[in-house]
């Protein structure tokens, strides 16, 4: 009971914060009414997915209603302050002739450059911006830009800093590790009044027992799978957690981010490697049953596939996730363009099923990461009796 | 692709911490109980059915040893009722036969008696009639011989009688 309240009480207060926040996000944007009243285009809507995808240093619950979050950034020593200090600047690029872009501020009669108005931000009291999401040490007037090959703007003048803030990717996972540990030790503690769970613990302890009887098990054996299990079930159900979260209109894309996943299989990578046997590593570098000069041929492959493997595991769930939010919000933004009834539904249907899609991709991804995991764990404490 | 210039450093570390931190929590305070309580009751289960297998097993084995028990106490019955009635049928038989023995002997003796009172009344009637036989002779005698001629004759006689040898 006094977890429910304090929980209601922690959403009270970000309920408040957010709307005092947009209060006075409101009373900004009323200074160009011109702006509220523009129509969305297919390259507005463009630029919402990329936005969308990125981490912020902001949590905008719907639009409008930003959320500022805690900035920690090393700049010569640890520097934190909130991100509502930032305020957005409206600045036009000028591109010089050796393609080198800076921003000047809007005159009176200048229009914002559509591209130029939802990346720079500028902080108010200190000497930071914001710009395509990262912190850089400098005010607009001194950032340069240089257009590469690519057609793409890259920073010149300074380079991004090093950057701990808690973003709204970090709030997220935060509050899913919290959410996660109630759940599980809810979970736990039923299990002292009885033995079988009550309540959501009932929906939880067969997926345990799932990663345990079709995962572990099977792929890891019964000698050595208890010691992986914790990890196992925590990277399952986090990543499972995690990408529910993401198909709810809070707009949070956790494992859509390179550094999570990154993350995610650089630990299994070094559980595999510091838990693996002397087997193991004979067929790495010297694989029994061929002939020697294949021994060392092999050699470099196997030890590539031992870093390859944890590659595909960050690539495969960042870029499932990242499609699967692609195409989910362009479905959505198609349901806005839609001239007709006819293609309106059409839309909607699609979106709706693609929607459901994502719910089984959701919880697949999270079975394949913990899958192949176990996998590896498994040929790194596989033994062989028999050479082959 | 951004790949690479989408990645944060900041956002890679606060992961890394936020998992560990999570990694070990739950293991610390759920895995752990979970993972325990499920084999516990698992083992709980798998007892449970063994110990009613078992159970069942050895109703099983009672329910033979209690037909195999019927079975033999049926027989003894069988084997007592025969040998009883054998019995019955022996004492009878033997009474009979001793019954016949008996009465043969009685009548045996019975007859062995009879036979003896008869000899011994026919020997009686026999010497009656001799000592009868000798009064009558004497009172005939004694009537013959009353004169002294007829003495005289009877002498002569029998010394006739005996001079012829």
């Amino acid at each position: 009971m006094r977890r429910k309240f304090s929980l209601l009480a922690l959403l009270f207060i970000l309920f408040i914060g957010s709307v005092a926040f947009a209060h006075d996000n409101h009373s900004h944007a009323g200074e160009h009414p011109e702006a509220l009243a523009e129509k969305d285009t297919p390259e507005k809507v463009k630029g919402f997915i990329k936005h969308h995808l990125k981490d912020a240093h902001y949590f905008e619950l719907f639009h409008g209603v930003k959320m500022p979050l805690p900035i920690i950034i090393w700049d010569e020593g640890l520097k934190v302050f909130s991100s509502g200090d930032f305020k957005k600047k409206e600045v036009k690029e000028a591109r010089a002739a050796d393609s080198t872009i800076t921003f000047q501020k809007l005159g009176i009669n200048d229009t914002v450059a559509k591209d130029a108005k939802d990346y720079l931000y500028e902080s108010q009291t200190s000497g930071y911006s914001i710009f395509h999401g990262k912190i850089i040490a400098a005010k607009h007037a001194d950032i340069q830009l240089k257009l590469n090959k690519e057609g793409k703007k890259k920073l010149v003048s300074h380079s991004a800093l090093l950057d701990f803030s808690i973003t709204k990717t970090v709030l997220m996972t935060f509050i899913i590790c919290v959410l996660l540990f109630l759940a599980f030790r809810g979970l736990s503690s039923s299990y002292r009044k009885g033995p079988i769970p009550s309540g959501f613990g009932r929906l939880l302890e067969p997926l345990v027992l799932f990663i345990r009887d079709d995962i572990a098990i099977p792929n890891i054996g019964e000698k050595h799978y208890k010691k992986y299990m914790s990890y196992l079930l925590t990277v399952f159900f986090f990543i499972w957690f995690v990408n529910l979260a993401g198909m709810t209109p809070l707009g949070i894309n956790i494992t859509g981010n390179i550094a999570i996943t990154l993350s995610l299989a650089l630990i299994t990578y070094l559980i595999t490697q510091f838990t693996a046997n002397k087997s193991y590593w004979g067929h790495i570098f010297w694989m029994p049953g061929v002939p020697v000069p294949m021994k060392f041929v092999l050699m470099p492959i196997e030890l590539l596939g031992t870093i390859i493997k944890p590659f595909s595991l960050m690539i495969r769930l960042y870029a499932n996730i990242t499609a699967g939010h692609v195409v989910l919000m362009s479905l959505i933004g198609l349901v806005f363009f839609a001239s007709n009834l006819f293609s309106f539904g059409a839309f909607f249907g699609l979106t709706l099923f693609l929607g459901v899609i994502e719910l089984l991709v959701a919880f697949l991804q999270a079975y394949i990461f913990t899958m192949l995991t176990a996998l590896y764990f498994g040929a790194a404490v596989e033994e062989h009796h028999d050479e082959h | 692709m951004d790949l690479f210039n989408d990645f944060s450093l900041g956002l890679f570390v606060w992961q890394t911490v936020l998992f560990l931190a999570l990694l070990f929590l739950l293991r610390k305070y759920a895995w752990k109980p979970i993972l325990t309580a499920v084999e516990e009751r698992e083992e709980g289960i798998k007892s449970a059915l063994d110990a009613a297998d078992n159970a069942k097993k050895e109703m099983e084995a009672l329910n033979a040893d209690n037909e195999k028990i019927l079975r033999e106490a049926k027989a003894e019955r069988d084997s007592i009722l025969k040998e009883a009635r054998e019995l019955k049928d022996g004492i009878i038989a033997e009474a009979k036969t001793q019954a016949t023995e008996e009465a043969d002997k009685v009548m045996a003796s019975a007859r062995e008696q009879i036979n003896n009172e008869k000899m011994a009344a026919i020997t009686e009637l026999k010497n009656q009639v001799a000592s009868l036989s000798v009064d009558i002779a004497e009172k005939i005698l004694k009537s013959e011989l009353k004169d002294d001629n007829k003495q005289k004759e009877m002498v002569n006689s029998a010394l006739e009688e005996a001079s012829i040898d």
